[in-house]
């Protein structure tokens, strides 16, 4: 069976990867561990998304402090992803609504464009349900944690 | 069709791993193809050797074996949600230093990349978990 | 590109099949399976949640998981359809992706 080396094995095949996150970070370990799939499969070159709606959305917010949890804070790389290529987060503006929060209470992530003179953009794209839904319908493997 | 199944969750806890089985077994009934059963979060779990449920419930360890045997499956437990739970491996026991080891026959360890191709390679990839 | 939901929660514990229903498009499907198979009976109140569905999306309920549960001859929502492993192979197969409402 094939190991981890990534294209060889696929072909060349470029799918649409959309990564659903919708569980608040610490209680559970599905947001850690969402984020490293998508650490590992920025590697294969794919179309990749993430999208951020229901308790999702907190796994965002600004200022995580895990120091009274004993946990680690993995908050930070979220920012990272853009240097592997992972653009697109899809906010969804009803869930933070519901929850309370505003666009600047989530982290600035950013990435470079290098189509745009390395221009740096915002990777957080706020996005309505019906257009979130929409989105979901084109992607071709949706990944659920 | 070719099926991509990812099972994240544990055995008996939750229902994840019995709805996948029954999903996987039912889709080689009517001819199609899984490319692999990869078990992530809490589902590396479903690949311990020594787990012991009682003599009258299903031994759910066993059924993804025997499946695994009967139809060549690629049964992969995640390697680092396994190291985080302790699902080993004989050689990463050793790498490790660890005294034993209690993958269960017809799995294999491998890491996410293997998530990914079966992504990129089945036709369908479905998720069972909480 | 149409869609396969699947939702395995009760309506009653978490908010995963209002989500859906609310993310679900035309010519979608609904699967409700394991404990979401409660949010297939009638008259509860988490009734109106299928009911703010279009006629455009059907809603599957595994019927081995409405046995399991005692509820095989519950009173169902008007208009879901009752399936198996089989007819649930059968819905992943037809439509382009699944998505899981965990």
């Amino acid at each position: 069976m094939s190991d981890d080396a990534g294209m060889a094995e696929t072909g060349g095949v470029v799918k649409k990867f959309l990564y659903v996150n919708r569980k608040a970070p610490y209680g559970t370990i599905y947001a850690l561990e969402a984020l490293e799939v998508v650490l590992i499969g920025a590697a294969f070159d794919q179309n990749v998304s993430l999208a951020f709606l229901d308790d999702g959305v907190f796994q965002l917010t600004k200022g995580q402090d895990t120091a009274g949890i004993g946990m680690k804070n993995f908050s930070p790389a979220y920012r990272a992803l853009g240097d592997y290529d992972v653009t697109r987060f899809y906010v969804e503006r009803e869930s933070l609504e519901e929850r309370g929060l505003k666009p600047d209470d989530l982290m600035d992530i950013t990435y470079e464009d290098e189509d745009d003179d390395w221009e740096e953009k915002p990777s957080i794209q706020l996005v309505d349900r019906a257009t979130l839904a929409r989105i979901m319908a084109e992607n071709d493997v949706i990944l659920s944690f | 069709m070719k099926f991509g199944i990812v099972v994240n969750e544990g055995p008996y806890t939750h229902q994840a791993s019995d709805t996948a089985y029954q999903f996987t077994r039912a889709a080689l009934e009517k001819g199609h193809e899984i490319f692999r059963v990869f078990f992530y979060h809490d589902g590396v779990n479903n690949g311990t050797r020594l787990t012991v449920p009682p003599q009258d419930e299903r031994n759910i360890q066993r059924n993804w074996t025997e499946l695994g045997e009967a139809h060549d499956l690629d049964l992969v437990v995640c390697v680092a949600a396994a190291q985080r739970r302790g699902v080993l491996d004989s050689s990463e026991a050793k790498r490790l230093g660890k005294d034993t080891d209690n993958i269960a026959p017809g799995f294999r360890i491998s890491g996410l990349g293997q998530l990914i191709e079966a992504g990129i390679c089945a036709d369908r990839l479905l998720v069972f978990g909480d | 590109m149409s869609l396969l939901h699947m939702v395995n929660k009760s309506p009653f514990a978490t908010t995963s099949l209002k989500s859906c229903v609310g993310h679900a498009r035309a010519g979608d499907a609904i699967l409700l399976l394991e404990d979401g198979v409660y949010g297939a009976i009638s008259g509860t109140g988490a009734a109106d949640i299928l009911a703010g569905l279009g006629g455009d999306i059907p809603v599957f309920v595994l019927q081995p998981d409405l046995a399991a549960r005692g509820l095989a001859e519950a009173e169902l929502a008007p208009g879901l359809t009752m399936t198996d492993y089989n007819g649930f192979v059968d819905l992943a197969t037809i439509h382009h992706a699944t998505q899981s409402w965990l």
